[in-house]
């Protein structure tokens, strides 16, 4: 096994380090880039390709309890796209939910090396944990639901704010997450309650707590600030779906009052309208807001057209697009934590509210300022599976075949947007931006999303092509680590990948206040809920920033 | 060895899919067998009281002792000699266990296929029909005022399911127990469960499905007609009370067993009773759960599903996993004389499966991995003896809700674990077919 690897004559695209298509060496070393590599030393020859560092998702779900009801949920999704064994790589299925070794090499196929499972109730932690370590090639971590936390939303309404940050830390060590999410927050409460309802505005009351939404999300970006976790609160805003929701973003947004944020999916959450009538685009109102506000960040969570699944801890969601679709569904509440919900779902060119979604994603996209605040993301598999990646892109990078493709859609909903007025094409140096350089910083993640000498030896090479599907469909190298994984097109031998996590430092005492609630209202026992070490088989855990 | 009684608190049973964590064992202190096991059933008890590491030969090859490198050898040369290997089984032990069988059958492009596909395998089949609306254990506790258990008797099978989880179980909206509980019971006979229910409806035998269909329309405010009765056994006005209440309940639960998914109709009467659970979300919030009856068989799902995207009846022949109940089952499978090589791991087809299948099982070449002996390993030609899981060996395993937890092992054995042994015939398999695990590459 070689250590070390130089690849020469590729152009390079390395934003962090303002590397714009220059042709120059990327060395590696004992699975990090270094200055420079003996003479002797394996090389690649990179010429007529692009050189980036490896894809990072930051939203998409894969791995948990939700993802595998999912998964099992459709089997006539996976008959017809299996993935076979080649070797010692181990077989999977596909369709947009994949099993999970067919998800780790989907990604490296596309030149991903990092993804970030967004939404994991923190009993389901384990779970999660055991199927990440099941989907190799990528680094991963997950973000941990608390915004609909019982104990939590407790210690918040009767106003005990330090005892409520150091609980936020002890769950954070509990379930060995990365970030803080945030779902539909105080939307659970209604839900599991008598009528299935939901709140439908930051500032209402929330059953059985006297809190507002807005009180929640304040709490845990106050508490992520202060614990000087890595990456910010990740906010799924509430009113998700809903005409008119762009008004709900933009509150969520100002609670922030400067802080750093991350709102996710946010194309899920810029509709103007009124609600119970059709959505119009509130893209611009939306891209204006955060083109002004550096604090703010987000993914798109682009709609793709086709298979998707509809998974969210937003239950109330799924209920109200259940009852439209008549399609099979699931719900799954976890105690005192969180709600979920589940069903197929098929996105359609020709239907106005799927295509309005559809552009609505590209305008922001196209309207944004500054590319390093609005990445990357189809919410997989929400707006569409992580394989449309490829298409997201060329969509982005070409106007024409953007055009074309807004042609064949419906023309009503297209006429409500700003689409094709838009003229801008993203360049390769942007797309890493959105794609690597972008989200690895949202995240925290300095080794990630960059080439420079230090940097994880994440990188992928594409051969340059015209048509940037096609380019970015298949990586002609992808070395994960160090290691190669994709060999001129063919898969070398498995790698892991790491599990990310925090691990914020937090005064015990406050697990005299959580034993007794876990007592009271949960099923297992306080000092068997905690993922203990022995479950992270090759992690590496970020520093906060606090003092 | 310590002179004082070695106690594990917080100890998980493995017995049944309730899988109580609160536990708490006192091992002897020559550290061979527990002493107490506080907070348990009867059925824990007897499960945690009653193991004992005895003198088996750690391994047999055609009923002859034989070490554990030789029986692993003699194993993985059935699995790569054979053309259809079948893996069945894997209900009764860890997660980490099963992902190894997994990869085995994955290996060997053979069949993997667990206890569910003889238990609720209906279920899951009705789940991808039709979805499921449920919850975590701790949301009844907390939460639910009406309970129906339907087709199980739990006070025999979990008996702390009512204390534990949704009858007595006190939680923020049930502070008082059964007494904020409305609790109601469908089964063929009274049982022990069925003296507790506030409503008990004693159906005729394999009318389930009509049963549950007419209190659909119920609930859609369709047209029912009396004949319900003659067909169920149970009146219009009966129904009709009872739908009212569930409609009008601030939480519903149905828990249900093996009476629904074993009987006429099947996964027809899982899906007709988790549709029936989806439709009342329109009054009101309601869920379903299956009482899963083995220790781990949640986490056998689990870990299938993960790994291959299908819960149970798994195919590899094709070197993909394909899925489909009725032929890729291991009962199907061994029936038809397909199969021409068996492992199982912690089960006992040779006494619960149809007599066809049995007799193929005497004609081809058997591995089994178990504690104890048992009528499989007695006909097998490679019998492992493991350390028991939970007792023994840690690891992780999924309550019938899909909680995961970690086992608190009381004592060391002398036997290895499953893992062990899968994972040493999975590296041998692999040696032995070419599949280099290890390799890493960088030259170009």
């Amino acid at each position: 096994m070689a250590s070390a690897l130089r690849i020469k004559n590729g152009k390079v695209y390395d934003p962090i380090n303002k590397i714009d298509g220059k042709i120059m060496d990327i060395c590696i070393k004992n699975g990090k880039i270094v200055k420079t590599v003996p003479k002797n030393t394996p090389v690649i020859d990179a010429h007529g390709m692009v050189v980036m560092p490896g894809g990072v998702d930051i939203h998409c779900h894969i791995a948990g309890h939700k993802v595998n009801l999912a998964r099992k949920f459709q089997p006539e999704s996976k008959r017809h796209d299996v993935s076979p064994r080649v070797k010692a790589l181990r077989s999977g299925t596909g369709g947009s939910v994949p099993s999970t070794f067919t998800t780790g090499y989907r990604y490296a196929t596309l030149g991903y090396t990092t993804a970030m499972e967004a939404a994991v109730p923190p009993l389901g932690a384990r779970h999660t944990i055991e199927e990440l370590h099941d989907t190799p090639v990528v680094d991963k971590g997950f973000y941990v639901l608390l915004a609909n936390n019982v104990c939590l939303n407790q210690l918040l309404e009767k106003g005990r704010m330090e005892e409520f940050r150091e609980a936020v830390a002890w769950w954070m060590n509990a379930s060995k997450a990365y970030a803080v999410k945030l779902v539909n927050p105080g939307g659970d409460e209604p839900w599991k309650g008598r009528k299935n309802s939901n709140v439908d505005n930051i500032d209402s009351e929330i059953s059985g707590f006297n809190l507002t939404p807005r009180k929640i999300i304040k709490a845990l970006i106050d508490a992520t600030s202060d614990l000087g976790l890595p990456h910010p609160a990740h906010i799924h805003c509430n009113n998700l779906g809903h005409s008119g929701n762009y008004k709900t973003t933009l509150e969520t947004m100002r609670t922030a009052e400067g802080r750093r944020v991350h709102i996710t999916h946010i194309q899920f959450h810029s509709y103007g309208g009124e609600l119970n009538k059709n959505p119009v685009s509130a893209a611009a109102e939306i891209s204006d807001f955060i083109n002004e506000n550096d604090n703010i960040s987000a993914d798109v969570g682009q709609v793709m057209f086709g298979q998707a699944t509809i998974m969210t801890g937003d239950a109330p969601l799924t209920w109200t697009l259940r009852n439209m679709t008549k399609s099979k569904w699931i719900n799954a509440d976890t105690e005192c934590e969180s709600g979920c919900g589940i069903l197929p779902f098929s996105y359609q060119e020709k239907i106005y509210t799927h295509a309005l979604q559809w552009a609505i994603g590209l305008e922001l996209f196209l309207m944004a300022k500054d590319p390093w605040r609005m990445v990357l993301s189809t919410d997989h598999p929400n707006g569409g599976s992580f394989m449309n990646y490829p298409k997201l892109i060329r969509l982005l990078m070409d106007k024409e075949f953007r055009n074309e493709e807004a042609a064949r859609v419906n023309q009503k909903a297209i006429a409500k947007t700003g689409l094709l007025d838009l003229d801008r094409e993203y360049s390769l140096y942007e797309i890493a931006i959105v794609s690597r350089a972008g989200p690895a910083r949202l995240l925290g993640l300095k080794d990630k999303g960059h080439l420079g000498v230090g940097a994880d030896a994440d990188v992928t090479i594409y051969d340059e092509m015209d048509d940037k599907e096609a380019m970015f469909n298949a990586a002609r190298y992808v070395i994960k680590s160090g290691e190669m994984f994709i060999n001129n097109h063919e898969f070398c031998a498995d790698t892991q990948g790491r599990l990310i996590h925090v691990a914020p430092d937090y005064d015990n005492k406050v697990e005299d206040i959580l034993r007794p609630f876990f007592e009271d209202y949960y099923t297992i026992q306080f000092d068997n809920y905690a993922v203990d070490d022995s479950y992270v088989h090759d992690g590496k855990v970020i520093p906060t920033t606090s003092a | 060895m310590s002179e004082e009684s070695k106690v594990i608190k917080n100890a998980v049973c493995t017995f049944c899919g309730c899988v109580c964590d609160d536990i708490e064992l006192t091992v002897d202190p020559a550290g061979k067998h527990i002493t107490k096991a506080n907070n348990a059933c009867v059925l824990g008890k007897a499960w945690f009281l009653e193991h004992k590491v005895e003198d088996y030969p750690v391994a047999l090859i055609d009923g002859k002792e034989a070490s554990l490198k030789d029986a692993v050898e003699a194993a993985a040369q059935i699995f790569v000699s054979a053309k259809f290997p079948a893996i069945y089984g894997l209900s009764d032990t860890t997660c980490e266990a099963q992902k190894e069988a997994v990869a085995i059958a994955d290996y060997v492009n053979g069949n993997i296929d667990t206890t569910t596909s003889v238990c609720h395998g209906p279920t899951g089949m009705a789940f991808q029909g039709v979805g499921e609306s449920t919850a975590s254990l701790g949301e009844i506790k907390n939460r639910a005022d009406f309970v129906m258990y339907w087709g199980g008797n739990p006070a025999e099978a979990h008996p702390r399911h009512f204390e534990r989880y949704a009858v007595t179980a006190k939680g923020a909206n049930t502070p008082n127990g059964k007494d904020d509980r409305h609790v109601a019971m469908v089964d063929i006979r009274p049982t022990p469960s069925s003296l507790i229910a506030d409503t008990f409806l004693q159906i005729k035998p394999g009318s389930d499905f009509e049963l549950l269909w007419a209190m659909r329309a119920l609930v859609k405010d369709a047209a029912l007609d009396d004949s319900v009765e003659e067909r169920t056994g149970i009146s219009k006005a009966v129904l009709e009370e009872l739908v009212e209440r569930m409609k009008n309940c601030q939480f519903g639960v149905i828990f249900f067993g093996m009476g629904l998914t074993m009987t006429r109709g099947r996964h027809f009467n899982a899906g007709a009773l988790l549709e029936l659970a989806t439709d009342l979300n329109q009054y009101t919030h309601f869920v379903a759960l299956p009482t899963r009856g083995h220790g781990n068989v949640t986490g056998a799902d689990n870990v299938v599903s993960w790994q291959t995207g299908f819960p149970f009846g798994v195919n590899f022949n094709r070197g993909y996993p394909r899925f489909n109940p009725g032929e890729y089952t291991t009962s199907d499978i061994l029936g038809r004389g397909e199969a021409d090589a068996l492992c199982v791991i912690a089960s006992d087809p040779a006494s619960n499966f149809s007599a066809k299948a049995i007799e193929h099982i005497k004609k081809i070449p058997v591995i089994t991995l178990d504690p104890k002996p048992t009528v499989t390993s007695s006909l097998a030609k490679v019998a492992f003896t493991t350390a028991t899981y939970g007792i023994n060996v840690p690891g992780t395993v999924y309550r019938m809700d899909n909680v995961a937890l970690s086992l608190r092992p009381a004592f060391d054995s002398p036997f290895p674990s499953d893992q062990m042994v899968l994972k040493a015939i999975k590296e041998r398999v692999c040696e032995l077919r070419g599949l280099n695990q290890t390799t890493k590459t960088t030259a170009a």
